[in-house]
């Protein structure tokens, strides 16, 4: 540490989402000069849970390590384990579940973009995209019975159908998003005071995106073409005509900063209602399950030996599950990796060299999860003299202002 | 790195060439899946824990292997590692997932780290030598990440033997902090 500089301590409550994460900033007048951080305060232990259930029982709590990918989770699980048992899901199960998982994703994204839009003090932003975001939010309820936790996953298919008479109304929300597209996209992208915070602000090179093994939209935005969906078959993703979002559709250039995040999952809103289209347009008829009998199910999994890898692209980036079945009720090993969990350590780029005031809409743009990250007990670290995020909020909303005047 | 995308055949090939008896056993698995039929590949390798390191950097070779994740079995005698790559990300349905696994034996479970080829590493890294108790030999930073400071020292929460977490959760009131 040189003469000039000290020590920030922020956190555990996090800077951006209201979940916990701590950071120690080194700091020299207003620069970012030394980044560390540390996690784990809401680690559940939910992967030893796992191990003390069957596999029908961790479905429901697999919805449950992250309240916004609770589709992303589930169906990287229900891959493992249908890898590991070699079943083959049913044509049909595979487009419904694509359709909820990009239903899924529409709400993450625009959820976050109204986060973003908070954390720069541009709180009509805020009010405006989460107003957009009920109606997805609404088809969800109506196709699945629930706003948030689905529950419409099985091992080996899906749980309830999607059937023609529910098209009509699938189909007006997708319009509803199609005419919303363009006023989100002139909003957020021409926006001068968007312009000023989030342009060559918390840049991640290329280099440092591949070396830090960044994914999702973190990565994608600054060049590196990594998307599940494109690059794997899983689902339905295999038939669909997609391309990997990069933001020099836009620019014509990649920077990876912060405004590059903003046009990448801009721009994924809009391929989301692409492909929820065109699944509708070619959903096959057929199965929902491979096997419609749990006891049944259950039975030839206890017998199952193997393993299994099943990955999904969540709305932040891939999720990656690893089960071992060894013949027994209960699988013997479970590991998740969501998506925050390698887009920790592309912070420290992110953050070197910015302002304090920046902290809030860079840690924010990689839309952290730390639930999903963090799986034991809550312990604060000892006692500290903690900047609070209204403070911090406060000292963004405060730099907006200045730029603008 | 070169620029022709390899078939996983051709991989496998290249690895039981480069590094011979040190591949113990490799798999391919391929799926198809949807009405079109498309096929993922996925890649198991088991291979000597001396030929690790020079394996990820092997993998250099055809691409930047995306590390996504280091994954632990308690094995009963040993402590197996599964370090999941993916390579030709970036192009259409080509990704292919490499799942390395190697054993370490319990009574000397160390082995190299590989943040000198992939920084991304290190979270992960972290977590196996708090979780499962190894030791990353080399790594650039070593404390601990997801487990507070207080958790016991020879307790490691992935463990299936007298270091597990069992007893913590049978007699909580006995751990000493």
């Amino acid at each position: 540490m040189s003469k000039m500089s000290y020590s920030l301590p922020i956190g555990p409550i996090h800077p951006a989402l209201k979940e916990p994460v701590m950071f120690e900033f080194e700091i020299e007048g207003e620069r970012i000069v030394n980044v560390d951080f540390k996690v784990g305060h809401v680690h559940r232990g939910i992967e030893w849970i796992g191990t003390q259930k069957n596999p029908l029982q961790i479905l429901p709590i697999a919805e449950r390590i992250c309240g916004i990918c609770n589709i992303s989770h589930p169906i990287a699980f229900c891959i493992a384990v249908e890898n590991a048992a070699g079943i083959d899901v049913p044509e049909r199960a595979q487009y419904i579940r694509v359709i909820v998982a990009e239903l899924e994703r529409i709400h993450s994204h625009i959820l976050w973009a109204g986060v973003a839009a908070h954390e720069i003090g541009f709180d009509s932003v805020l009010f405006l995209t989460w107003r957009v975001r009920e109606k997805v939010l609404d088809l969800i309820e109506y196709l699945t019975g629930n706003r948030i936790t689905k529950a419409m996953f099985t091992v080996g298919g899906v749980r309830r159908d999607i059937t023609e008479d529910q098209y009509p109304k699938i189909r007006e929300a997708l319009n509803y998003y199609k005419e919303m597209f363009n006023k989100l996209k002139h909003v957020f992208l021409d926006d001068k005071t968007v312009m000023m915070r989030s342009r060559d602000c918390g840049i991640l090179t290329k280099k440092e995106a591949l070396e830090l093994c960044a994914v999702g939209p973190t990565a994608r935005a600054s060049g590196v073409k990594k998307d599940v969906r494109v690059d794997y078959a899983y689902a339905a993703y295999g038939d669909l005509d997609i391309k990997t979002v990069t933001p020099d559709a836009v620019t014509g250039e990649v920077k990876g900063d912060v405004y590059d995040r903003i046009i990448v999952r801009l721009l994924e809103v809009a391929q989301s209602v692409d492909i929820i289209e065109q699944c509708l347009d070619n959903m096959p008829s057929g199965d929902l399950t491979a096997e419609a009998k749990p006891a049944k199910l259950l039975a030839l999994l206890r017998k199952t030996v193997g393993e299994g890898v099943g990955r999904a692209e969540a709305p932040r980036g891939e999720v990656i599950h690893y089960v071992k079945l060894t013949g027994e009720e209960h699988p013997y090993t479970w590991k998740v990796r969501a998506p925050t969990y390698n887009n920790l350590m592309p912070w420290v780029p992110m953050l070197m060299g910015e302002q304090i005031a920046d902290i809030p809409i860079v840690a924010a743009s990689t839309d952290p999860c730390m639930s999903c990250t963090n799986r034991v007990t809550a312990v604060i670290n000892g006692k500290r003299d903690v900047l609070t995020h209204e403070y911090l909020h406060k000292l963004s909303v405060e730099k907006t202002r200045r730029l603008m005047q | 790195m070169s620029s022709k995308i390899l078939t996983p055949e051709e991989i496998v090939k290249d690895f039981k060439q480069t590094f011979k008896s040190k591949v113990k056993e490799t798999k391919i698995e391929r799926k198809t899946v949807g009405v079109k039929k498309k096929e993922r590949v996925t890649i198991w390798l088991k291979a000597e824990k001396e030929s690790l390191h020079d394996m990820v950097k092997h993998l250099k070779n055809y691409d930047y292997p995306h590390l996504a994740v280091v994954s632990g079995n308690d094995l009963g005698k040993t402590i197996e590692l599964i370090y999941h790559f993916t390579i030709y990300y970036g192009n259409p349905l080509h990704e292919i997932l490499i799942n390395l696994s190697v054993e370490l034996p319990k009574e000397k479970p160390v082995i190299p780290t590989i943040t000198d080829i992939i920084p991304g590493a290190l979270v992960t890294e972290r977590e196996k030598q708090e979780m499962l108790g190894v030791k990353i030999e080399g790594i650039p930073d070593s404390r601990r990440i997801f487990l507070p400071d207080d958790f016991p020292e020879d307790a490691y929460p992935w463990r299936k033997d007298g270091k597990g977490p069992q007893k913590m959760i049978r007699d909580l009131y006995e751990v000493k902090k």
